[in-house]
């Protein structure tokens, strides 16, 4: 049985010392070319956000069952995969976005790793409605997010039926 | 019959499902391609869920080497080489570490064409769009499923029809036209779409240029663009792959229905650059100020053709570039290699101090013909200048004439002619 519900710490990915989502991470950013030789997923965490300006000590800060919200056209750029697995690696559960980059987008679907829309979720962060590190509760199939320390739900927009399937399945190789 | 534009029009020749912008459906894949980047990953994941099973059709299954070509360490030489392993089980053709950007390979060796459909694990595939092929750029999960099935799954995106019009006083480059659009769309306006140029500033370009728009629509957050084709525009395709015909191209219905319509006026345009760090943060060259330019870079799937060479040539020959300054010269194909040389394009810009490299991704891939160093300013023709891509120096993304006037002054310029 799959888990649909999630609890955890939110990682809210903002620019130095501000209340703004960091727009336009890049696969670069995220996950840098320099280590794309990698093919192994347990070596991959440690790699996490280390190019990106403010979190590059974000591997060694995660724990496993950690949630990331993070701005818009999140995952731009390259096709790599890597930049999702690395995710995966250190234990993170679903990164929320107010939006993805396209192939980032598939590369999470096809690899059953839960990704949400949340398009309030600049605002929401600037009004520190959720802040770094607030304990939240995300729902993948109702497409809710609550912050547990206040009790506020906001919407996220929920899986998609091919979402779902491949989820499911663990992965789209199994289908 | 619905009227559909040029993205459904290729979906809908590739599905039975009903294709209508939103919908996701099944699609069937013309070529399904990996790099060195991405393809030992394909290969693992490959092996573990399908074992020995051959894949969909050996003869549109391909390796292509363009990223760390040849191998520059020992980790990157055994990737290729589980790549090579398993396409020599398999019968998959590989073109190899000497042959050049796979995304160009394709436009010269008649894989990419008219109405076609090309996936593989490069996110500027979407350049194949010049040759009215819809290329996709995918991670190692999607492609494995290619690999094997020769089909995907995909949301047909909504398409946006972007108009342009206008003059400029100076003769620019397709690279300045691209900066100017990417000014206007930047990654919000076309994220998860397709778009349609239309309007004779882009439908006036030839193929490079094409290829030199069409290969940024990555940066702007779209999935492919199209330009309609000109008189030349299939000429020059067959030229390229030494063909006498080629499909015909595929065409928006005339009143298709589109996501947002949106006029660029080009006339107020001048030579342009984009400042690090982000590739939508363009400027005119004219507002930036005296750049002191350490190192330029003439190459990438975005410049990398012989006309983007021949650019940089007819203003370097004869001079030598700035004391101090370097240039490094990356041809993106094997052929535009030997065009270059034949024509002593490249014999001229090594004597005016180029450094010329094999054909490939160099310049763009980590550690192919260098990085910066801290406090270093790169002038580039590539496609991206994000925090640490090219080193911790600082990359401006210009045209290639503005790299070779740039490294001929050793600061960020541009001499127009009289157009």
């Amino acid at each position: 049985m799959k888990e649909y519900e999630f609890q955890g710490r939110a990682w809210t990915i903002t620019e130095n010392g501000t209340g703004t989502l960091v727009p336009d991470v890049d696969t670069d950013q995220i996950f840098h070319n320099a280590y794309l030789h990698i093919t192994d997923i347990d070596k991959m965490g440690q790699y996490t956000f280390d190019n990106l300006e403010g979190w590059k000590d974000f591997s060694k800060k995660a724990e496993p069952g950690d949630i990331v919200i993070a701005g818009s056209n999140f995952g731009a750029g390259s096709s790599r995969q890597q930049a999702v697995d690395c995710f995966r690696a250190l234990g993170v559960k679903v990164i929320i976005a107010v939006s993805f980059g396209a192939i980032y987008k598939r590369n999470a679907i096809n690899s059953g790793f839960p990704i949400l829309i949340f398009e309030d979720a600049e605002k929401m962060v600037a009004g520190n409605k959720i802040q770094n590190l607030n304990k939240v509760k995300v729902d993948l199939l109702k497409g809710e997010l609550v912050n547990l320390e206040t009790g506020e739900s906001f919407g996220l927009t929920p899986f998609s039926k091919v979402q779902k399937d491949i989820y499911e399945s663990d992965t789209l190789l199994n289908i | 019959m619905t009227k559909q534009t040029v993205i459904e029009k290729i979906f809908q020749n590739h599905s039975k499902e009903e294709i209508k912008a939103g919908n996701i459906v099944w699609i069937t894949l013309d070529v399904v391609s990996a790099r060195d980047f991405g393809g030992p990953n394909v290969v693992k994941n490959y092996m573990k869920a399908y074992k020995d099973a051959a894949v969909f059709d050996a003869k549109k299954v391909f390796f292509t080497f363009d990223l760390t070509v040849p191998p520059k360490t020992i980790q990157y030489a055994n990737n290729q080489q589980i790549c090579r392993e398993f396409a020599r089980e398999q019968g998959i053709s590989v073109y190899d570490v000497d042959q050049g950007i796979g995304t160009h390979i394709f436009m010269e060796s008649g894989h990419a064409l008219p109405g076609t459909i090309v996936v593989g694990t490069d996110s500027h595939m979407n350049i194949l769009g010049a040759v009215n092929c819809f290329g996709q750029g995918m991670g190692d999960v999607d492609i494995t499923f290619g690999y094997r099935f020769g089909r995907t799954w995909f949301e047909v995106p909504h398409t946006v029809k972007v108009e342009l019009t206008g003059k400029t006083g100076y003769e620019y480059s397709a690279k300045d036209l691209t900066l100017q659009i990417l000014s206007v769309l930047k990654t919000d306006k076309l994220l998860g779409k397709a778009v349609e140029f239309y309007g004779e500033p882009v439908e006036k370009l030839d193929l490079a240029g094409r290829i030199t728009l069409l290969s940024m629509i990555t940066e702007m957050g779209g999935i492919v663009g199209f330009i309609p084709f000109n008189e030349n525009t299939p000429k020059e395709i067959m030229a390229l792959n030494k063909m006498d015909s080629i499909t015909p191209e595929i065409k928006a219905d005339a009143d298709a229905g589109y996501a947002e319509v949106i006029k660029i006026d080009i006339s107020n345009m001048g030579p342009m650059v984009s400042e690090p760090p982000y590739p939508h943060n363009v400027k005119k060259i004219s507002e930036i100020g005296n750049v002191k330019v350490d190192f330029g870079f003439i190459g990438s799937c975005t410049n990398g053709r012989l006309e983007d060479i021949e650019i940089a040539w007819k203003i370097l020959k004869g001079k030598k570039i700035a004391p101090g300054v370097r240039l490094a010269v990356v041809p993106s194909t094997r052929k535009v290699y030997e065009e270059a040389m034949d024509r002593g394009m490249l014999q001229d810009l090594l004597k005016a101090g180029a450094i010329i490299s094999n054909p490939g991704c160099g310049g763009c891939a980590q550690g192919h013909i260098g990085m910066t160093g801290k406090g270093e300013v790169m002038v580039s023709t590539g496609n991206r200048n994000f925090p640490g891509k090219q080193g911790d120096g600082k990359n401006y993304l210009v045209s290639p004439e503005v790299v070779a006037y740039s490294v001929l002054n050793g600061y960020i310029s541009f001499e127009p002619k009289e157009n």
